[in-house]
């Protein structure tokens, strides 16, 4: 299972093991991550779930999809090249080791 | 030792104990809940859930063991008989009684059935609430069966798409004159009214239901306002829900269109809060109640901060969303009491968004496959701002220039 790592704002960080296949909004939720908060259920409704992924990552995680691209328009938190919505990016055996920074909204 | 009790287990009720144990409540918390099922995510159930993309477990808001680990007793399965509000009790189903020292309903709402005299309590007739009737009603989703939707509001339209989806026979019949007539303008009827039409679903306007037909107990067919008779398989009831405030009426608290609440999410009884589609509260002079997730998030964590105390004002940031087929609606703001829209252009076709205004003040925007517009305006409308409708319609204009 990967290990993902959530950097939290304050400095504290939340590391915990994803099943493969779970989008990383829900396995936020599951290790209680504060600030991400998914109240859309992960269906790209919301933008609750915006993380910026580590610059180090952000090759592999990918940039955002056309929805999601519009979410990020506006968000609480200033949008960075690195800002995604977690719950479109699904655990995989290749992220394994991912470090998220999470915005305070 | 008695602590803080929480009846009806949904998205507020969630929400509200997460944030009594954030702000530091030590006592026992219990949670008594009909249903016998943690809570979960209703707005799948008629989506991601029925079209079986998305498994139960994925749809539970925190795992069973969140409860424990949060000091929580589960009282699920269990229905609340009564508030005994002079002994500050709740008396439940089997006679029990659980003491309470602050109380909060977050009852949430029921289906509005169909009266027994015209079919409704026939078989193969579904409301769309529980995950009960979504269980129930997905056994019905085979290629080739017939459906009527009876009400063209967003859960029966949603169910529409989902059956339409999966290869049945669809009928939306809806009592007014155009689909989506109580919650949206005629340019976000007409869109939908188009998709649904592209992806084969009959859809019929001004069309109501004389009766439902059954046979040996269960829907064969339907009678329509127009005299004309359906052959159906199964029947979906989407006509609106009702604030569950059965508990709170008997107990003598204020009802007003839902129990009534004041900003801090207290009922007229001082040792019981209300939170989410139950609950009716003050909003810009008048008094509403918001069926969505959104307001029974933040109003159960509000009323969560009032019930220790804190003074917190609750304030509504109203928005909703829809998913039928592969357009995605989002609503920001609440578009009661509009006097004029202007649709915006999106970046290519089936990508639109309806702008509301009252008295040239921007209130609400619907956005189709738009999630630039919802997200902009979503900000705009929460801090108060609003720009001419001139610029709202000019796809070339920068809205973040008006942010």
């Amino acid at each position: 299972m990967p290990k993902v790592t959530w950097k939290l704002a304050g400095g504290r960080e939340i590391a915990g093991e994803v099943a493969t296949g779970l989008n990383l909004m829900e396995a936020a939720v599951a290790n209680n991550v504060p600030d991400v908060v998914g109240e859309c259920g992960g269906c790209l409704s919301c933008a609750t779930c915006h993380v910026y992924v580590d610059e180090a990552w952000h090759a592999k995680t990918g940039g955002p999809g056309e929805i999601e691209d519009g979410m990020l328009e506006a968000t609480p938190a200033p949008r960075q090249t690195t800002s995604r919505l977690s719950c479109q990016i699904t655990a995989t055996a290749e992220l394994d080791g991912l470090v998220l920074h999470v915005p305070v909204e | 030792m008695t602590g803080n009790v929480i009846i009806g287990g949904g998205q507020a009720a969630q929400a509200l104990i997460g944030r009594l144990r954030k702000l530091g409540y030590p006592d026992p918390i219990t949670l008594i809940a009909d249903e016998p099922v943690v809570p979960y995510q209703r707005p799948p159930l008629s989506k991601a859930y029925l079209t079986g993309e998305l498994s139960v477990d994925r749809l539970l808001l925190r795992p069973q063991s969140w409860y424990g680990e949060q000091n929580v007793t589960l009282r699920l399965g269990t229905r609340a008989e009564a508030i005994d509000r002079a002994a500050k009790q709740v008396r439940l189903s089997n006679g029990e009684s659980i003491p309470y020292s602050k109380l909060a309903l977050t009852t949430g709402s029921l289906p509005r059935l169909l009266p027994e005299a015209i079919g409704g309590r026939l078989g193969g007739v579904y409301a769309m609430r529980t995950l009960d009737d979504a269980d129930r009603m997905a056994r019905e989703l085979m290629p080739g069966k017939r459906v009527l939707v009876i009400g063209g509001g967003y859960i029966g339209l949603e169910g529409a798409a989902v059956c339409a989806k999966k290869g049945l026979t669809v009928t939306v019949i809806e009592l007014a004159d155009r689909i989506l007539q109580r919650v949206a303008a005629p340019e976000t009827s007409d869109f939908f009214r188009a998709v649904h039409r592209a992806h084969g679903v009959d859809i019929h306007e001004s069309t109501g239901l004389t009766r439902l037909i059954g046979e040996n107990g269960r829907v064969v067919g339907a009678e329509l306002s127009d005299g004309s008779r359906l052959d159906i398989d199964f029947a979906i009831i989407g006509i609106g829900i009702v604030p569950d405030d059965r508990l709170a009426r008997a107990a003598g608290l204020t009802i007003d269109n839902g129990i009534a609440v004041d900003a801090f999410c207290q009922s007229s009884d001082p040792d019981i809060f209300a939170a989410g589609d139950c609950a009716s509260f003050p909003y810009e002079g008048e008094r509403i109640r918001l069926e969505s997730v959104g307001n029974a998030i933040d109003q159960g964590e509000t009323a969560a901060a009032n019930m220790l105390g804190q003074v917190t004002e609750y304030r509504a940031k109203p928005w909703f969303w829809s998913d039928q087929y592969d357009v995605k609606l989002q609503i920001a703001g609440l578009n009661r009491g509009y006097d004029a829209t202007v649709v915006r252009p999106g970046k290519r076709e089936g990508c639109q968004s309806v702008w509301y205004f009252r008295a040239e003040r921007l209130i609400a925007v619907d956005a189709m496959n738009d999630a630039g517009s919802f997200a902009l305006s979503r900000r705009m409308i929460e801090a108060g701002k609003t720009l001419p409708k001139a610029i709202a319609a000019d796809p070339a204009a920068n809205l973040k220039e008006w942010m």
